[in-house]
């Protein structure tokens, strides 16, 4: 608690003009040689070696690496580790309740910073509690670096208290994994899982170190030098590729720009903004991209997908080229694979080149980082311009436009006449303001985040895309608000998301990290609740959490928010939604929890049902587009 | 489906054949043999895998094992250009009266014995699949007792390694 009040220091490392090159999650060329070359030019900035234990050389790994906030909880292993933490001034230790909470932190700062987030757990239970945060941000590629103790090393394999195989566990899951058990190679260790997780395509690294080598003396010096002969992440794409990218996009009649996540996680945004102005082709951005490209831009369709808006969906649809940047042909995204924009040629520009062609056959295959596929994609789409004039896609607008015109988004007032979640969650978006940050938990209730409030710039919406994980929000939200104290954190969760996770409201206010949270009170698992009502007969099978209207509210949200030092708001009706968001937004000092108690009859809509063909796809309940009359 | 040998360079640490082996099974592919060995290269462990796969998911399965840390270099080694070779032991049933049979078979397959006891004898013998299936049958009326098998390892034809440039990179300064 002690540490937890401690205010982040300031950015030590840059001010003394050493580089940090670990911390920097934007996978550009000169990262890894930074860090591993220990030439002259760098020698001023050459440390050690310092006599140390193995604990005291992953506190100075941290450090010279400019992390500056860790997420953790100690225990039996990872004791030594904790004892040199304390000393530290300049990585900051925010004690967590749960480590999935201390994993979602690292993740949530990760992505609002675009740096690396870092988690602390113990061994056994404490490890296997980091298991879902590391899925989840291996789903979402999100930099991440967990260290776990483990038993001592002599203790490994005999079933010792405390242990599991977190190295085994975690595998599947996450980008790479090390198991440490000489305290040597801490150092080196510790650098080469910082450049994995920030490098290439970003993902979760864990590294477990037996607590024997954290009691051992070693030395500590850097930078390191890596040893990752089998790691060369590709960032540079091929000219000819780009020159038949540019060739398409500047002769197709009708383009689709599919933006994904990764443009975000590349920092490609302003690229990307060129790119669309240039072809003036419609863009789609997919949950993970929201922000990408500014919701206010005119060729900016919306969010394709299961519930993406009707113009999206049906542009991909029509398609007869398909621009995909960062993105990975989700069957979220989809629909049935073998109907998705049969007319559609593809380029598919991605760092990862296990993701070309995986679901959908490539036309057009791009590796690269997206940052430099688009820089050199913008020059090459000019000169076609100019050799062969601008595409005609006037015919393509006025179809687009009248899907726009005739599908906006929208819901109707519930008919039981509570509050209506789509309104309240526009309003949160509307008084916020685009610079602020959104956090999601899974289910509807992210879904009309993602498609009611409007979405500026990137890093500013954060939510479990791929691993769909209940219980993000909150944790999530914390971590971002530690990665951005400047901004307006709110978390939009869901009664069941909510109950996951809410225990890190009380590291919210004992650290002073002023979150807000709406919990968007259905009283339901809603979206699941959703699917029982569309597709089995409306029998609500354990799908009623007693939350909201006329319900034993347990737990009371207000009295839980009391409990955990946060302020609880109510809030039942219309009139009141816009008093009590500006109510909300005007305590900065504790966290806040806000319990919209909204009707529990709202659903998402558009949809296109798991399975089925996004041909059919429906605006709203038993309503289908009619195809053939707009073709 | 169609068969395909792959030559697969890691790094020599712990751990590294679960991890290949695991991301075989995670993605639903089929192992028919493996076989693991050091290189000349102490740092370079060298796994080949003989899978059953189409083509599209072999070139799935590749950028799978790329992406590994630990995965190194993959080469696909096809038949005409690769020399393929399984290593199998067989003790069959050697009664003196048969045992002269039994040796013309050896002799035949150019197998070595590498045991014998009055009423058995141990084959060692090196080939392809037919080789050893051709010797197995022939083995048959005998009375074949055990057989034990190694995984596929293969090599390129020709000058050229596949681990030149692969060393190249584990020994060159970050």
């Amino acid at each position: 608690m002690v540490q937890g009040h401690r205010p982040a220091p300031p950015r030590s490392a840059g001010a003394r003009g050493v580089p940090m090159p670990g911390a920097d999650a934007r996978p550009h060329d000169s990262v890894a040689p930074d860090l591993g070359r220990p030439t002259s030019a760098r020698s001023l900035a050459a440390i050690g070696p310092e006599q140390v234990t193995g604990a005291k050389a992953i506190v100075r790994a941290l450090e010279e690496t400019g992390v500056e906030v860790v997420f953790g909880i100690p225990g039996g292993a990872v004791l030594p580790l904790y004892d040199p933490l304390m000393d530290s001034t300049r990585v900051r230790h925010i004690l967590v309740r749960h480590e999935q909470g201390g994993g979602h932190a690292a993740s949530g700062y990760a992505q609002a910073t675009g740096r690396v987030g870092v988690c602390i757990a113990t061994s056994g239970p404490g490890a296997t509690n980091l298991v879902t945060p590391l899925a989840d941000a291996n789903m979402d590629s999100v930099p991440v670096v967990a260290i776990t103790g483990q038993v001592g090393a002599a203790m490994i394999g005999t079933d010792a208290f405390q242990e599991a195989d977190i190295v085994g566990i975690t595998l599947p899951v996450t980008k790479h994994n090390f198991l440490v058990t000489n305290a040597d190679d801490i150092p080196r260790v510790i650098a080469e899982a910082f450049h994995i997780a920030s490098t290439g395509r970003p993902g979760p690294v864990l590294v477990d170190i037996a607590k024997s080598a954290m009691q051992a003396s070693t030395t500590f010096s850097w930078p390191q030098q890596l040893n990752l002969p089998g790691y060369h992440p590709v960032t540079k794409p091929h000219p000819r590729q780009i020159r038949e990218a540019a060739r398409l996009l500047a002769t197709a009649r009708r383009p689709v720009l599919y933006i994904g996540g990764g443009v975000i996680r590349s920092g490609a945004s302003a690229e990307l903004r060129r790119l669309v102005d240039a072809s003036g082709a419609p863009a789609v951005t997919t949950l993970m991209a929201r922000g990408a490209l500014p919701d206010s831009h005119p060729q900016h369709l919306g969010m394709p997908g299961m519930h993406g808006t009707v113009p999206a969906v049906a542009a991909l649809q029509k398609a007869d080229l398909i621009v995909a940047l960062g993105a990975r042909f989700d069957d979220r995204v989809t629909g049935k694979l073998s109907s998705f924009a049969p007319h559609a040629t593809v380029v598919h520009a991605d760092i990862d080149p296990a993701e070309i062609g995986k679901n959908r056959a490539v036309d057009v295959p791009i590796v690269g980082d997206l940052r430099e596929i688009l820089a050199d994609l913008l020059p090459e789409l000019a000169r076609e311009h100019a050799q062969h004039g601008r595409p005609d896609l006037e015919g393509w607008w006025r179809q687009i436009d009248e899907w726009r015109e005739t599908f906006p988004l929208g819901f109707t007032e519930p008919a039981d006449g509570h509050l209506a979640p789509q309104y309240v969650i526009s309003r949160i978006g509307e008084i916020s303001g685009p610079e602020s940050i959104f956090v999601a938990g899974v289910g509807q209730h992210q879904m009309w985040a993602s498609q009611f409030i409007r979405y500026e710039r990137p890093k500013s919406w954060l939510n479990s895309g791929g691993l769909g994980t209940m219980g993000y929000a909150v944790p999530a939200a914390m971590g971002a608000k530690v990665g951005a104290p400047d901004r307006t954190v709110w978390a939009i969760d869901g009664d069941g998301c909510f109950q996951m996770t809410n225990q890190e409201l009380a590291t919210c206010s004992i650290n002073e990290i002023p979150i807000k949270v709406a919990v968007i009170n259905n009283s339901s698992l809603g979206m699941v609740r959703q699917w029982q009502t569309l597709f089995y007969n409306e029998r609500y099978s354990n799908t009623d959490l007693h939350t909201g209207h006329g319900t034993v509210r347990i737990p009371d949200f207000v009295k839980l928010a009391d409990a955990y030092g946060a302020v609880g708001l109510r809030c039942e009706t219309r009139a009141d939604v816009d008093a009590t968001i500006k109510r909300a937004m005007e305590i900065n000092d504790q966290p806040v929890v806000v319990d919209f108690t909204v009707s529990p009859d709202a659903m998402v809509w558009p949809m296109v049902a798991a399975g089925v063909s996004n041909d059919e796809v429906q605006y709203a309940q038993g309503i289908s587009p009619a195809w053939d009359r707009t073709d | 489906m169609s068969r395909h040998t792959l030559s697969v360079l890691v790094e020599n640490k712990p751990g590294v054949l679960t991890r290949v082996a695991g991301l075989f099974a995670r993605r639903s592919f089929n192992i028919h043999s493996l076989a693991v060995g050091p290189t000349e290269n102490d740092d370079i462990s060298r796994i080949t895998f003989v899978v059953d796969v189409e083509e599209l998911p072999l070139e799935q399965v590749t950028k799978q094992l790329n992406k590994l840390i630990n995965v190194i270099k993959i080469v696909e080694l096809e038949a005409p250009t690769s020399v393929q070779r399984e290593l199998m032991l067989v003790k069959v049933r050697a009664e003196p009266a048969q045992r002269s049979g039994v040796l013309e078979v050896v002799a035949l397959f150019r197998a070595h014995v590498v045991d014998v006891v009055p009423d058995a004898l141990t084959i060692e013998v090196t080939g392809g699949p037919d080789k050893l299936d051709a010797l197995l049958a022939a083995l048959e009326p005998y009375g074949i007792r055990e057989i034990v098998q190694s995984g596929t390892v293969g090599i390129g034809r020709g000058s050229r390694s596949i681990t030149d440039r692969a060393l190249d990179r584990v020994s060159r300064p970050a």
